[in-house]
């Protein structure tokens, strides 16, 4: 406030010596000054002649204008304070547990060994492939309503209908798409249920099942079989089954009670003939199965539907922002819509476009909920092997520590948060890097 | 100067027929023969009626010059010419427009070879934010399949055909949008000549542009008249009088009168072109 406010009662220290305050001389002598020219005009000028020219009291609004600027001051102070509160709070229990073991290791129960391994590949697994899914799909989409809108009646109506639909998508919480994840991809409407077997996939590709056997060295021995149902494999002596690495071995078997072969070589493959077996499974890095299952894929496709709505509206917004006249001068030149679209278009959004879906990315990598009810486990030691793989999140692990009685679980779950904020930071960052390096001036 | 010639899928063709020679090109218009006649041509936004059965003929390798108040349906009957109006919903017509023998306004013909054959110029120069050599390699890519130093030369070619070869010549490289208005103006009149049309459509081409640029624009619609036939939409009457052959006045969605430049301006047939060309109104 560095003007002085004239005609006040309670002039501010800059205008005059503090025993002059309140007397009448002084109270006008900053008028005069300031706004010279001005208050008598509006003092001279009776509003009743002529309403409309009267000039507005300058300290009204100069005194306004103060209030704004503090208020807008205060609550950007207030959302900053409460950012570096938080921060700084997490720092604090965090960074002493910011060690290489939370990098490798996976869920342990005591916090000094625990780490986020699994989560963290989890995660990239995830969300990589919800970015290949959603990708194609909400820029695919967002060029059909955007470039080819439809031109007849029924056309605009059908067109308007999906565009008010994907518009309120985006305000759906995500704990709602959790649930549709769960009927349509891990159930798939229970269109492929098998009767009799419950859980039991229908369709699989790339597994093989095996009876595992323990020998008396202590050794598993894997008999392969035709599929999950099939009878128990009879073992006999001197036919070739699998070790635990999948190497081909020689079993021997004897009769119960018989006596052990001397050879710790041979013990070591050594059945008895009435050997119980288990049914064990080895899944290749190409599993396949129907329906879905609570696997990485179905927690793409899930994070999928949570982001494609905004992935959607933003690449419209970028395709709207594209000046028609470019299109125009394409079109012009004889550019079938396609041309328009490849060579236009689509290369004057793609900065927006960008922006837009990295910062939907860094949505989905943030989302429990929608995790929380499709996959549901987070004791899971090793990140995933296979599309349909069980899997955890970096956001589940954490929501699961912050859970914990111990406090030491609570400062691990505060150095996993560290590292999805480093995460998340470092794509808005490139987010911003986009924005300012291949945005440039349309027209 | 030499014209390139590219191979167009099957087709062979010549960026354009050439002059026949300087001196044949007499003021006169009807010395040339029709390029675009369009007959009883009516159009209509919606339930708003723009065009009012336009019948008119455009001679061949001239000038032929749209003046009129604005509002009066000029640039509509322009892009009907090359059929950008297909994209404005509610937008359509009736009557005929023909180019030699292709019906313009017909459902069935090929609008994006139309537009090959008939090009178009904007108000507001509108070159793509790409290179100088990418905005004029633009077309041809679009239609032909050339090797790289075939569309070098038709480049170059375009380039020169537009007077601008000699400012861009050092930066071809450089992003269009880097050019001044008159430069980006002569860019997107070379890429419109790159594909080889036979009309070139001007809508206001220098409106959006100052008066030395104005100036290199007109010089530059003088020179392509000898190969092209030019329509040009423009409010500026000097501008009419100095580059066109013939001149057509349009008030209210009816064509007035339609004549050489010169009868147009120095005793038009009606009075309200009269009005028009002296300045009385509009
Ligand atoms: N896209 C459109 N939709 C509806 N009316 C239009 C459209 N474009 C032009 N018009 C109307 O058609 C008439 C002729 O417009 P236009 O051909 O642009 O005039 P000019 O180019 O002579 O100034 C005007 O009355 C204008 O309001
Ligand atoms: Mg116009």
């Amino acid at each position: 406030m560095s003007q002085p406010h004239p005609g006040s009662p309670n002039p501010p220290e800059s205008v005059g010596p503090p025993e002059s305050v309140g007397q009448p001389e002084s109270g006008d002598q900053p008028e005069s000054k300031s706004a010279l020219g001005r208050e008598p005009l509006a003092a001279q000028s009776p509003a009743a002649q002529s309403p409309a020219v009267r000039l507005r009291e300058g300290r009204g609004r100069i005194r306004l204008n103060v209030a704004f600027f503090a208020l807008c001051v205060a609550t950007a102070a207030i959302s900053v304070l409460t950012l570096i509160f938080l921060l700084s709070s997490i720092l604090r229990e965090g960074v002493p547990y910011l060690t290489p073991t939370l990098m490798t290791s996976g869920p342990q129960p005591v916090p000094e060994e625990a780490g986020i391994w699994p989560a963290l590949t989890g995660t990239i697994w995830v969300c990589t492939l919800c970015g290949l899914l959603t990708l194609p799909i909400g820029i695919a989409t967002a060029i059909l309503l955007e470039e080819f809108r439809p031109r007849n009646r029924w056309g605009a109506m059908f067109h308007g209908l999906i565009q008010l639909n994907i518009t309120n998508l985006a305000g759906v919480p995500s704990v709602v798409y959790g649930i549709l994840g769960l009927t349509a991809f891990v159930g798939m409407f229970g269109l492929f249920q098998v009767p009799g077997a419950s859980g039991a996939p229908a369709f699989e590709q790339g597994v093989q099942y095996y009876d595992q056997f323990f020998s008396e060295g202590e050794r598993a021995v894997l008999v392969p079989v035709a599929d999950r149902d099939a009878p128990m494999s009879e073992v006999r002596e001197g036919m070739t089954a699998y070790d635990v690495d999948l190497e081909p071995i020689e079993v021997h078997v004897i009769e119960p009670g018989g006596d052990y072969p001397e050879d710790p070589e041979v013990l070591a493959y050594t059945l008895f003939s009435d050997a119980e077996a288990g049914r064990i499974d080895k899944r290749a890095w190409y599993y396949f199965r129907l329906p879905f299952g609570r696997g990485v894929l179905t927690g793409a496709l899930t994070l999928m539907l949570v982001i494609l709505p905004i992935v959607i509206i933003s690449s419209q917004e970028a395709l709207r922002a594209v000046p028609s006249s470019l299109r125009d001068g394409a079109r012009g030149l004889g550019a079938t819509p396609w041309q328009v679209v490849w060579n236009v278009s689509l290369p004057a959004a793609i900065p927006g476009i960008m922006t837009g879906a990295i910062l939907a990315m860094s949505r989905a990598i943030g989302e429990a909920a929608p995790i929380l009810i499709i996959a549901g486990i987070v004791y899971i030691s090793r990140g995933p092997q296979h599309l349909m793989d069980d899997f955890t999140v970096m956001p589940m692990q954490i929501f699961n520590w912050t859970g914990r009685p111990q406090e030491g679980f609570h400062g691990i779950a505060a150095a996993a948060i560290i590292v999805l904020l480093l995460i998340l930071l470092s794509f808005n960052a490139v987010a911003v890097l986009i924005r300012q390096k291949l945005q440039k001036p349309l027209s | 100067m030499l014209e390139p010639t590219v191979t167009m899928q099957e087709k062979t063709i010549t960026p354009a027929p050439l002059p026949r020679s300087p001196q044949e090109t007499p003021q006169s218009a009807a010395a040339s023969a029709a390029a675009i006649r369009v007959s009883e041509l009516s159009s209509w936004y919606g339930d708003f009626q723009a065009l009012h059965s336009i019948s008119l003929n455009v001679p061949e390798r001239r000038v032929t010059a749209f003046i009129g108040p604005s509002g009066c349906g000029k640039s509509t009957l322009l892009r009907w010419f090359n059929r950008m109006n297909d994209t404005i919903a509610g937008a359509r017509c009736t009557g005929t427009a023909m180019l030699g023998e292709l019906d313009l306004l017909a459902r069935s013909t090929d609008v994006v070879d139309l537009r090959r054959r008939i090009g178009i110029v904007f108000q507001k120069p509108n070159p793509f934010p790409k290179s100088i050599f990418e905005n004029v390699a633009f077309g041809p890519r679009l239609h032909m399949r050339c090797s790289k130093s075939e569309l070098q030369d038709l480049v170059e070619w375009a380039l020169r055909k537009a007077a601008v070869w000699d400012e861009v010549k050092d930066r071809l490289h450089a992003p269009a949008l880097g050019l001044s208005g008159g430069q980006q103006q002569r860019l997107c009149i070379a890429r419109a000549i790159a594909v080889g049309p036979e009309v070139l459509l001007m809508d206001e081409p220098c409106s959006a542009l100052d008066p030395a640029s104005t100036l290199a624009v007109e010089d530059l619609i003088f020179e392509l008249r000898q190969q092209y036939t030019i329509i040009i939409v423009t409010h500026n009457m000097q501008q009419a009088a100095r580059c066109s052959d013939q001149t057509a006045f349009f008030y209210e969605g009816r064509l007035v009168e339609v004549g050489p430049t010169e009868q147009v301006f120095t005793k038009p047939a009606r009075k309200q072109t009269e009005d028009y060309v002296t300045g009385k109104f509009g």
